[in-house]
């Protein structure tokens, strides 16, 4: 699905990425670990399109140069990123914003855009699943909203989208048990052998819901070590000092 | 993201084309054989010329204001035609030169009645004059006067000369002045006692002559327990020379009355370099005179070169109410400079305004606003809300906020904020399917919500696809 070839990357003028090498197969979970400032949100921009990263390299997304799209035509694409500070847009409430987003990807895409009953169904079904309070929908998209409904709101948005490469970049940072369970119920009912994951976490905790593929520690702009889902374990335990040097 | 927002705000100007219809121009300058001039063709009543001449005696003493944060070449007073008419009399709409019509037509401008959306009644005003009023007899089987100023001046002088600047003096200000002396049309409307206007009342003013200035003149009077909702359009074609739009608005309620008057300005706002537009200067003044009166302005303001514009409240009644709310977008090289006074003098009066100020490309936006309450103000309230939004990095958003309170049981809340369309934001849109262009109407849209909100349906459709359209080709 996605395949990523001597990768370099420059956000503000500082060279982040270096000649990186990623590989991501259709269904696969593979979850970016590391100490902060190695790079691992700004490989995530990069693959998502953001305006601030400057790339070099290959990125193919079934078999599709990608490097020189927009963030919107890689959305409409298929791949959806969800942020580790969402943005506030004053003014928009959240079921618009939703609403815009769903019907802008479906038109550009040459689909029908949703009518508002099927719309409203498909939201209100994806809201119970995620334990979604619908006072949101009415508010400001992100406005004053408490960390755990900035994330769930993230993750109803990825459900709403149904994407085909979903990032996900500290998604359960200053989450409680109860948000995080919900949140990684999100992440799982969009498994199958068609949808893949990248993840960025500090955590083992959100790989105990959402069992990872691979785990690779990226330092340094590189990948510097890949295995399962005990290499985040191992993480946990010992530290990326000893796990570095142990390798 | 800058090289791309900038290509997004930069969107042609829609409404720029011109009428090549045969008018009569008055020659070039100001005297005082102009100023007779303009009063002989409109067949003014002597007290009228004299009340115009006497202005322009004071105009000629006074300096032009500096104060504003707009910047300018001089102004040449005598090389602007102060008066242009199509060249004929209009009886009917039938007489009306099907050219103006077209004109109207391209605008979007019902003023073909039996062709009208129902519900609005149009004053179009096409240079110096007002070309077809629609509606006028059925609004006046209710008593209710709706016509040029022109036809109330000689058909109900009365009530001009009992409030024609009785708000704004005619020596209130330079641009105020200048107009009481050279005003050529406008707008009067009259609600009698306890009638509430069944229909929108509209005036579009479109400047079409080359050199010419437009120095319209509109009185809203709402009697006792009446209530009125008065929209107003322009546009202009694009042109390389700037013009002057300096024009005057009165509103006076009585006791009881309300009165919300709506703006939608889309003069030609020049080029990005700055050459062409038109010179907004602009004096808009209500007072509450009943007690519990109301007076609601909103305004969309999206062209003119420069703007220079504070409509204002007096709230004189006790328990009196002004309301300020306004969008102002300054893109390409335009300058505004604009916000509102209220000023409290009765008991009780409570005053609003919110601000909604955005600035992209080379645009310059200041809010200026004056909250006055007087010792005999017991118990005035305030609340103000200015927010700027940035686009871009060439672009600048000032406020200047004046807070002047002599009454100790007054309440003054003042709120103000300024943030940019950042590159995140952008992005965060972006990555979930939306176009630039799309982002940045959906997040300016967002922004600006509290003021649409106010606007009449219909024309909070049109200030919206207006704010697209102006910040088009803006992100860069």
């Amino acid at each position: 699905m996605l395949t990523i070839k001597n990768l370099d990357v420059e956000i503000a003028n500082k060279h982040v990425i270096h000649d990186l090498d990623l590989e991501v197969k259709a269904g696969e979970v593979h979850a970016i670990m590391g100490l902060n400032g190695t790079g691992k949100s700004t490989l995530l921009k990069a693959i998502a399109g953001s305006y601030e990263t400057k790339c070099k390299g290959s990125m193919l997304y079934f078999g599709k140069e990608i490097l020189s799209l927009n963030a919107n035509e890689r959305a409409v694409e298929g791949i959806f990123m969800s942020f580790q500070n969402p943005i506030e847009i004053p003014g928009v409430n959240t079921i618009y914003f939703l609403r815009t987003a769903v019907n802008e990807q479906r038109l550009a895409r040459g689909e029908e855009a949703l009518s508002s009953p099927d719309f409203m169904k498909q939201l209100q079904e994806k809201m119970s699943f995620l334990e979604i309070d619908k006072a949101i929908l009415q508010r400001s998209l992100n406005v004053g909203f408490s960390g755990g409904e900035k994330k769930k709101s993230e993750i109803l948005q990825m459900m709403m989208l149904s994407p085909k490469l979903i990032l996900l970049d500290e998604i359960d940072s200053g989450l409680d048990i109860d948000a995080l369970k919900s949140v990684a119920k999100g992440i799982n009912a969009l498994r199958d052998n068609k949808t893949s994951f990248i993840i960025i976490t500090h955590y083992n905790r959100l790989l105990e819901y959402v069992q990872p593929d691979y785990v690779h520690i990226l330092n340094d702009g590189k990948i510097c070590k890949s295995a399962g889902a005990s290499l985040a374990k191992e993480l946990e335990e010992k530290g990326y000092e000893d796990v570095l040097s142990s390798s | 993201m800058s090289s791309q927002i900038n290509t997004i705000v930069k969107q042609e100007y829609k409404l720029g084309f011109e009428t090549d219809i045969q008018t009569e121009q008055a020659p070039f300058g100001l005297s005082e054989d102009i100023i007779r001039f303009i009063s002989h063709k409109k067949d003014e009543p002597q007290w009228m010329l004299q009340w115009r001449l006497k202005a322009y005696e004071k105009w000629l003493k006074m300096d032009e204001p500096v104060w504003a944060h707009v910047h300018y070449p001089p102004i040449d007073y005598q090389s602007i035609s102060y008066f242009s008419t199509p060249k004929q009399n209009i009886n009917s709409l039938d007489e009306v030169d099907p050219q103006i019509l077209e004109t109207y037509k391209r605008l979007g401008i019902p003023i073909e009645e039996q062709k009208i959306l129902a519900g609005i009644a149009v004053d179009a005003v096409f240079d110096s004059v007002s070309v077809k009023t629609t509606f006028s007899e059925k609004l006046l089987e209710l008593g209710i006067i709706f016509c040029s100023i022109s036809d109330a001046i000689k058909e109900y002088p009365e009530l001009v000369k009992k409030y024609l600047a009785s708000v704004v003096p005619m020596g209130d200000n330079y641009f105020a002045c200048l107009n009481a002396a050279v005003f050529t049309d406008g707008t009067f409307a009259y609600i009698p006692k306890g009638v509430k206007c069944p229909m929108e009342l509209s005036t579009y003013f479109r400047i079409n002559a080359l050199n010419s200035g437009q120095f319209e003149r509109t009185l809203i009077i709402a009697d006792e327990g009446a209530y009125v909702s008065y929209n107003e359009g322009c546009s202009a074609p694009m042109r390389d020379e700037n013009q002057l739009h300096a024009a005057v608005v009165e509103l006076i309620t009585l006791k009881d009355a309300e009165i919300k008057y709506s703006t939608i300005q889309n003069w030609y706002p020049g080029d990005c370099e700055g050459k062409g537009g038109i010179y907004n200067f602009v004096t808009k003044r209500g007072k509450c005179l009943g007690d519990n009166s109301k007076i609601s302005w909103t305004q969309v303001e999206t062209g003119a070169s420069i703007t220079w514009k504070y409509p204002s409240c007096i709230l004189l009644g006790d328990n009196s109410r002004g309301e300020f709310y306004s969008v102002a977008i300054t893109s390409l090289a335009q300058q505004a400079d604009t916000g509102s006074k209220m000023l409290h003098l009765g008991k009780n009066t409570s005053s609003t305004i919110i601000s909604k100020g955005i600035s992209a490309m080379k645009g310059s936006n200041a809010y200026r606003g004056l909250v006055k309450i007087r010792p005999q103000a017991s118990n005035a309230r305030n609340f103000t809300q200015c927010d700027s939004l940035l686009i871009g990095d060439e672009c600048a958003a000032h406020t200047y906020p004046y807070i002047d309170v002599k009454s100790t049981s007054a309440q003054v809340e003042h709120e103000a904020t300024t943030s940019k369309i950042s590159d995140e934001q952008l992005f965060y849109a972006q990555a979930r399917g939306l176009s630039e262009e799309q982002a940045i109407s959906l997040i300016v849209n967002g922004f600006c919500k509290d003021v649409l909100n106010q606007l009449p349906m219909e024309f909070a459709v049109e200030a919206k696809a207006l704010l697209s359209l102006t910040l088009e080709g803006s992100v860069g």
